[in-house]
């Protein structure tokens, strides 16, 4: 308990408190209107998306094409139990948790057969995969086949922020454990891993089904959001997407996975004037990106009070 | 020195965002309304003029419809500031790339924006996805092609709900298109054997397919078999060399014209020579390619808009729409071009652009259009006949007006 309560935490909890403060305050003023406010809440559940694949494939290094596949559970039993159960919240949430259940055990299902593979063969099984699940939502009637669910607007901002900080409190911390050490030393060298007595399939595993779990509670937040679920918005292609968040963060740095979420909706918004041009744009910065910074924007630097501590008192005993 | 360069990229990189986020917030104050292409809205021409929202698919996947559409909402802008003479009406457009998010996104936009209502998109996903904030901030929205059934309705799932205030339609939906194509090949035709081989993929094909066997049974017709395919298929032996051995009279194929082309062509070759009908999935030249001319014969289509036998009123929006674009208007352009004209007749009709005073005149408006004559009915949809177009060697020959008798 004593280890909980020292600077670093204080000023994570700070930071947590102070950006809910910021934006409540932006939005009560009339700064943050609901356009920004959309932007916004699509940046939280593209943060959410980024930071679950970068679990499997920036720390766990295990290359996961089927990262839509799980949004999609996600997202289809929050609306499943919104027209079953109840359209609230509460229904949103009961979904949302049922999702959790049934993507991990998918995930489970899935990893234990496809995390034995390695490199290509592992992007190409999951992506498979992915296609399985939206093909069966697309065949079911509960779901509504291709038409899709339109759904009432449940999750406000609030509630966005919230499962963003937990999300992320949860999968930083599995990654500072034993656990997500040993996922690290997979990512840097299976053989020398495996050598040392690691368990390599099971920390595969572990990572590739807490990684799944998450994306399922982005799936749900997207349909208390945003009005409309439809199998095709879940094709690879969305896939495609969430990856490019972690590629153009950094793989391995959560902080990138959160600038980039950030960077492309602001992007994407500001691009709208000029909707002719936007995806050449769009594609033009991957590439610079890419050239000028092949490892992503943060490589796998992560941003933490320690550091910052650490740098500070470092200069004063130089100075001294 | 290396890790201080590290330091200086990465500063640079952060600065890049936080410049590109400073971006956001100067650029979209003033909307997308300074783009050179948004016509007479810019600065202080707006102040008179009435501003109209058009939300349309400019690119992704299905930007084809998109484009005539806007093509077909500029043109009736255009007349209409004519018709005027001065800048009446002014346009902001929007893109929303196909994807239901962004249309969220753009329906708060325009709601910002002030517009005095908003034209599209032309999917039923985009469009459900932009209805409830549009309709809180009462703006009244008028949809070209949003098919789907029960997509005007609060509750989709209620076929009694009550429809959305401020939501309106010119399209028909998908279901009382199959119901009429199954009351044309009933009555007209005179079948009473059908074979429904439809695409399974997607919601039009799948309210087209119940539509119409509900009310050829309801007729008295019977339904002999039921064949699916998946969109982007391209191989149909298998399955017509099955329909080929039944005892059936009239094969009807909702779908689109891809493989409906394709389907028409594998069976004719196969020697199946029953009567084809389909829906305006059917409705492209494509379908002429890919099936051949000398196959498309007895095929019959249902549809909104057709050039054949056309009004004078139909004949002056082709001959303009040409003078205008170089090109033949299509379905998506007449509906988009109707839909943009109801919404400026309300506005005249209610003389003020206040959301309230728009929507009353919705309400009670008797249109005139290039796609029949209409008034809206209990769910904001257009009680107006389904044209069934019939195709002899691939031209479109002759246009029927068709009411389906329902309950």
């Amino acid at each position: 308990m004593k280890n909980l309560l020292n600077k670093k935490n204080a000023c994570w909890l700070l930071l947590i408190a102070g950006s809910y403060g910021l934006i409540s305050l932006l939005i009560s003023a009339g700064v943050v209107n609901n356009v920004y406010l959309t932007v916004l809440m699509t940046i939280g559940i593209n943060i959410i998306l980024a930071i679950s694949l970068n679990l499997i494939i920036g720390v766990t290094g295990q290359f996961s094409l089927g990262h839509a596949g799980f949004m999609i559970i996600g997202a289809y039993c929050a609306g499943v139990a919104v027209k079953q159960i109840s359209a609230s919240l509460g229904g949103i949430l009961t979904g949302m948790l049922i999702g959790i259940a049934i993507s991990g055990l998918v995930a489970l299902v899935v990893a234990i057969p496809t995390l034995r593979l390695r490199g290509d063969y592992l992007a190409i099984a999951t992506l498979g995969f992915g296609e399985i699940i939206r093909i069966v939502i697309l065949n079911m009637k509960i779901t509504n086949g291709a038409a899709g669910m339109i759904l009432p607007k449940l999750v406000d901002w609030r509630i966005i922020f919230a499962a963003v900080v937990i999300c992320t409190v949860i999968i930083i911390n599995f990654c500072r454990s034993a656990q997500g050490r040993a996922c690290i030393s997979v990512r840097e060298d299976e053989i020398a891993a495996e050598a040392m007595g690691i368990n390599t399939t099971k920390y595969k595993i572990m990572a590739f089904v807490l990684g799944a779990m998450i994306a399922s509670v982005a799936g749900a937040l997207y349909a208390g959001a945003f009005y409309v679920i439809k199998p095709e918005m879940f094709t690879f292609n969305k896939s495609i997407d969430i990856l490019v968040l972690v590629v153009f963060g950094g793989m391995g740095s959560f902080t990138g996975s959160f600038i980039a979420a950030g960077v492309i909706g602001v992007l994407n918004t500001v691009l709208q004037q000029f909707s002719d041009i936007r995806m050449i744009l769009y594609g033009l910065m991957l590439v610079g990106i890419m050239i000028f910074r092949p490892s992503g924007l943060l490589g796998t630097k992560e941003f933490t009070f320690s550091a910052l501590f650490n740098r500070f008192s470092r200069r004063k005993e130089v100075r001294e | 020195m290396k890790t201080m360069k590290k330091v200086f990229m990465g500063a640079a990189a952060l600065m890049m965002a936080v410049s590109m986020a400073g971006c956001g917030n100067s650029g979209s104050g003033n909307g997308s309304a300074t783009t050179p292409d948004a016509g007479g809205s810019t600065g202080s021409e707006a102040a008179g003029a009435v501003k109209i929202g058009l939300h349309y698919e400019l690119t992704g996947e299905v930007a084809d419809y998109g484009k005539a559409e806007l093509n077909g909402s500029l043109l009736a802008i255009k007349q209409a500031n004519a018709a005027a003479g001065s800048e009446k009406y002014g346009y902001v457009k929007y893109d929303n790339k196909s994807d239901p998010t962004e249309a969220v996104t753009l329906a708060a936009q325009l709601a910002s924006d002030g517009v005095a209502g908003v034209v599209g998109p032309a999917t039923s996903g985009a469009s459900a996805a932009s209805y409830q904030i549009l309709n809180d901030a009462k703006i009244p929205v008028l949809s070209p092609s949003a098919t789907q059934n029960n997509v005007t309705l609060t509750d989709p799932d209620k076929i009694d709900s009550a429809p959305y205030d401020y939501v309106y339609r010119v399209c028909f939906e998908d279901s009382y298109q199959g119901a009429a194509m199954a009351q044309y090949a009933y009555d007209t035709l005179g079948k009473t054997k059908a074979v429904i081989y439809g695409d399974s993929t997607t919601d039009y094909a799948k309210g087209l397919t119940e539509a119409f066997e509900k009310q050829f049974t309801k007729l008295g017709g019977t339904i002999v078999a039921k064949e699916n395919y998946v969109s982007k298929d391209t191989d149909f032996s298998s399955v017509l060399t099955k329909i080929k051995g039944l005892d059936f009279d009239v094969l009807y194929i909702p779908g689109y014209y891809n493989e409906a082309g394709l389907i028409i062509k594998q069976a004719r070759d196969m020697g199946i020579d029953q009567a084809v009908v389909g829906s305006d999935g059917f409705d492209s030249v494509t379908l002429v390619e890919l099936g051949g001319a000398e196959n498309l014969n007895d095929v019959y289509f249902t549809t909104a808009y057709t050039t054949v036998g056309a009004s004078a009123q139909l004949q002056a929006f082709i001959d303009a729409y040409k003078a205008e674009y170089n090109e033949e208007p299509n379905m998506f352009a007449a509906l988009a071009y109707d839909a943009t004209n109801v919404l400026i007749q309300a506005i005249e009709e209610a003389g003020s652009s206040e959301g309230a005073a728009v929507q009353a005149a919705l309400a009670k408006i008797s249109f005139n259009g290039v796609t029949g004559s209409f008034t809206f009915d209990a769910t904001h949809t257009p009680i107006k006949p389904v044209l069934v177009v019939n195709l002899v060697d691939g031209v479109q020959t002759d246009a029927v007006a068709v009411t389906p008798k329902l309950d």
